[in-house]
């Protein structure tokens, strides 16, 4: 009955989407006041409706009511509940479900938390984004309905592929949506102000904190797919280059991209068309990579389904809606007329350097990723595009991101001073190449790559200290460290944000140069030396879990003699989905994870056992978390929570409020 | 999942990755055979390189790939050896040839013309100034304004 309850709420939602696209757009159109109103309601409405819908289904799978078909094909009694929670969205149906409602979420959040956007503005947002909604309900209810029955309702369920139970992975589908879908506002409020034909400053204002919150929840979704990667997979794999790791990836960089843009916009009035543009891309991007994932068109881990109808009917989507806006956007960008003036060397243009690197560099993530589609259907080669390319075409992109990024965040708006802004970062340019060249010299016959890392972690995260300490103004320290709390949170977000960029930098760097691998044979008792540390095989044996068979191992770790952790690699195999995974034992350190794998028993006795050593490993994830928590310090900044009146206001006098 | 999906249904005894038992004597040699098995993909899995991947015709392309090392192979000639046989698709690196061109010079030649737009966008924010002249019209309504 409740699942019944459930998919009528669907449905129902889906004309109220209906109803909030049309209303609102003609009232804005012709300037009814009484018709634009509406989309408020509706889209309060629209949430509750599907919110209602997606509980319905959630309540099914917590039940394991195997009468309905996704529950039979993606549950089992014997999971855990965490899980059968999370086998919601951990399957395409449901999946979708959670993207419209996150679609409705946002909507909801733009009437609510958008009393201070112009009324024909607002309605233009909800119309929009209810546009989208009406696509993807029209999506779900034609092709992916969770909603269906069983005629005769077996006994069990199938279970839900075990490498989704796992907590990093449980959670990264709904912060990669919120990230796909948060981007879905920025389109509303770029085709909205298409529509309205005016893209001013307090625009750029408006838009900036659903840009920057896509952007925290995309850096999050895709750091916990690659932290999940890293410690699932059993080799310690932590970015693969996959066409679905692409294809968030890519949303990832043009959102970052958008957001650097937009606060010319809201700073100088300018880059108004470009910010336009980029915000119609990023969106396109997120419902390519909807595409890429869905149609299975490239064959990778994660396209649960290969479904050509399913293909075509977002691929018409895609093209429906980045075709129109794009046709919208050049009838109208001519009228976005640039008001800023600034020189040569100045932040704007170390800004615009920003947005070509990022932007061209998710180009040749694109172009690397559908590559093999082309080739295939249009040259009649089948060929693959891997990790050795995207490692050679898209790090330079970021190697210069690296370079110009200290310089550029502490450039003055308007007209800067390269010999200014380069005078507090030269101690900060020795350290980093001194420091770079202790570890070449330190290291012995390894690749340029780790101390190339090593130097341009330095040199970004001591640009941005460079930079917080260089807003503090010119008196004595105790006075400058006062102000250091009284900063806007905006520029402590923009610190920690880039500092964090340079931690993932050098960390990816570090990983990828210094790693240790060992491979033996290894019976239980032995004990062998990898680095500076010696691992012992105490014991294996088996072990129960609730759904699945174990072969569990318990190892030792020593260091200088000294015994520093026991852990416990796994082999699982679940039964019911036939189907084994590993569980790496790792010793999370600060410097290294020591990463220990147990594989199969062998003819002649003993264990296939793998010690990796993984240098800086964690730093990888700790400078995204940065990132992420630089992105919210900065959202949550009065001057982004507190816009009223900023319709009215005039564009940021140069050199005024400091910069994000 | 990476490795497994598909390739379960064929194996029946899957095994992990690079074996012991592969591991040639000569560390050199084996570090060649690794970093060259990193660049090769497996052709039954889903974007899994040779040297992570635990299916069987991985394996066979790992021992195949040590066997042409120890007999002398350069690297290019193992790799072609393997290529020859299972085709372009095991190479994750798209050979820098004809139509592949166009791959891996679409970065370079985008930056480059993004570049050139970028500039252009700056020159002529440097170049606009706001019109400090009043126009002739604007001052007849000035001089009409202040009623001289």
């Amino acid at each position: 009955m409740i699942t019944e309850l459930g998919h009528f709420a669907l449905i129902l939602a889906a004309l109220v989407a209906v109803a909030q696209t049309v209303v609102p757009l003609v009232g804005a159109h012709k300037g009814w006041r009484s018709w634009m109103a509406l989309g408020d309601p509706a889209a309060t409405l629209q949430f509750i409706l599907v919110g209602f819908s997606f509980a319905a289904l959630t309540y099914a799978f917590v039940v394991s009511d195997f009468s309905l078909r996704l529950v039979f094909l993606n549950s089992h009694s014997d999971k855990p509940l965490l899980y059968k929670i999370t086998g919601v969205w951990g399957n395409h149906e449901g999946s979708m479900l959670l993207w419209v409602l996150t679609l409705a979420l946002f909507g909801a959040c733009a009437s609510w938390f958008g009393s201070n956007l112009p009324a024909s503005l607002r309605a233009r947002v909800l119309g929009v984004q209810a546009l989208v909604s009406v696509a993807f309900y029209a999506f779900i209810l034609l092709t992916s309905n969770p909603f269906l029955r069983m005629q005769a309702p077996p006994f069990d369920g199938q279970d839900l592929n075990p490498l989704l139970q796992d907590p990093g992975l449980a959670f990264h589908p709904p912060f990669l949506y919120l990230g796909y879908v948060g981007l879905s506002m920025t389109f509303s409020f770029a085709i909205a102000a298409l529509l309205e034909g005016k893209v001013d400053a307090a625009w750029g204002r408006w838009v900036r904190p659903w840009t920057l919150a896509a952007w925290v929840f995309l850096t999050v979704g895709i750091g916990l797919g690659s932290w999940w990667a890293y410690y699932e997979l059993g080799w310690g794999g932590f970015w693969f280059w996959d066409p679905v790791e692409n294809a968030s990836f890519m949303p990832w960089l043009l959102a970052a991209a958008l957001l650097h843009s937009a606060i010319v916009v809201e700073k100088r009035e300018s880059l108004k068309a470009w910010t336009i543009l980029l915000a119609i891309l990023a969106f396109g991007f997120s419902l390519l990579g909807t595409f890429i994932v869905r149609s299975g068109v490239l064959t990778s881990v994660h396209a649960f389904a290969n479904d050509p109808e399913r293909g075509v009917f977002i691929l018409m989507i895609f093209g429906g809606f980045v075709g129109g806006a794009l046709t919208l956007f050049a009838a109208r960008a001519s009228a976005m007329e640039a008001k800023g003036v600034f020189s040569m060397v100045s932040r704007e243009s170390a800004l615009v350097a920003n947005n070509v690197l990022l932007a061209v560099s998710a180009f040749v993530v694109f172009i690397g990723t559908l590559w093999p589609v082309f080739a295939e259907m249009v040259l009649g080669r089948v060929l693959s595009v891997g990790a050795p390319f995207f490692n050679a075409a898209f790090s330079p992109f970021f190697v210069l991101l690296s370079l110009i990024l200290p310089v550029g965040a502490i450039l003055a708006w308007k007209r800067g001073s390269l010999k200014k802004a380069l005078t507090p970062l030269w101690p900060v340019a020795v350290l980093a190449v001194s420091l770079g060249a202790l570890a070449f010299a330190m290291q012995t016959g390894r690749s340029a790559l780790g101390p190339v890392g090593v130097a341009l972690g330095v040199w970004v995260v001591g640009g941005a200290l460079t930079d917080l300490w260089q807003r503090t103004g010119r008196q004595g320290v105790t006075a400058r460290l006062g102000r250091l709390t009284r900063l806007p949170r905006a520029d402590w977000g923009k610190v920690i944000a880039h500092a964090g960029m340079g931690i993932t930098v050098f960390a990816v760097a570090a990983l990828m140069a210094w790693e240790d691998e060992d491979i033996r044979v290894a019976k239980v008792g032995d004990r062998w030396q990898v680095g500076i540390h010696e691992v012992e095989l105490l014991d294996v044996y088996r072990e129960e879990g609730p759904n699945y068979m174990a072969t569990k191992a318990d190892m030792a770790i020593y260091r200088g003699g000294r015994e520093v952790g026991v852990v416990h690699p796994e082999k699982r195999v679940y039964p019911v989905a036939e189907m084994p995974t590993t569980e790496a034992g790792i010793r999370n350190g600060v410097l290294r994870d020591v990463y220990l794998v147990i594989g199969d028993p062998q003819d002649a006795g003993g264990w296939a056992v793998r010690t990796y050593i993984k240098p800086f490993a964690n730093w990888i994830w700790g400078g995204s978390i940065l990132m992420a928590i630089g992105g919210l310090i900065s959202l949550s900044d009065r001057r982004l929570r507190i816009a009223a009146g900023a319709a009215k206001r005039k564009p940021a006098p140069a050199g005024g409020v400091p910069a994000e | 999942m990476r490795r497994l999906v598909l390739i379960l249904a064929l194996l029946a005894a899957p095994a992990w990755a690079v074996q012991p038992d592969e591991v040639l004597d000569d560390p050199a040699l084996e570090q060649r055979a690794r970093e060259i098995s990193e660049g090769l993909r497996c052709p039954v899995c889903r974007n899994e390189s040779i040297d992570e991947s635990n299916a069987g015709i991985s394996k066979d392309l790992r021992v195949k790939l040590r066997e042409r090392l120890v007999a002398g192979d350069s690297d290019e000639e193992a790799v072609q050896y393997l290529v020859d046989r299972y085709g372009e698709f095991i190479l994750f690196s798209p050979p820098k040839e004809g139509a592949n061109l166009v791959l891996w010079l679409a970065g370079p030649a985008l930056l480059l013309v993004a570049a050139g737009v970028g500039y252009g966008t700056v020159r002529a924010r440097a170049a606009a100034r706001t019109p400090e002249t009043l126009s002739d019209d604007e001052q007849a309504r000035l001089n009409e304004i202040m009623g001289s």
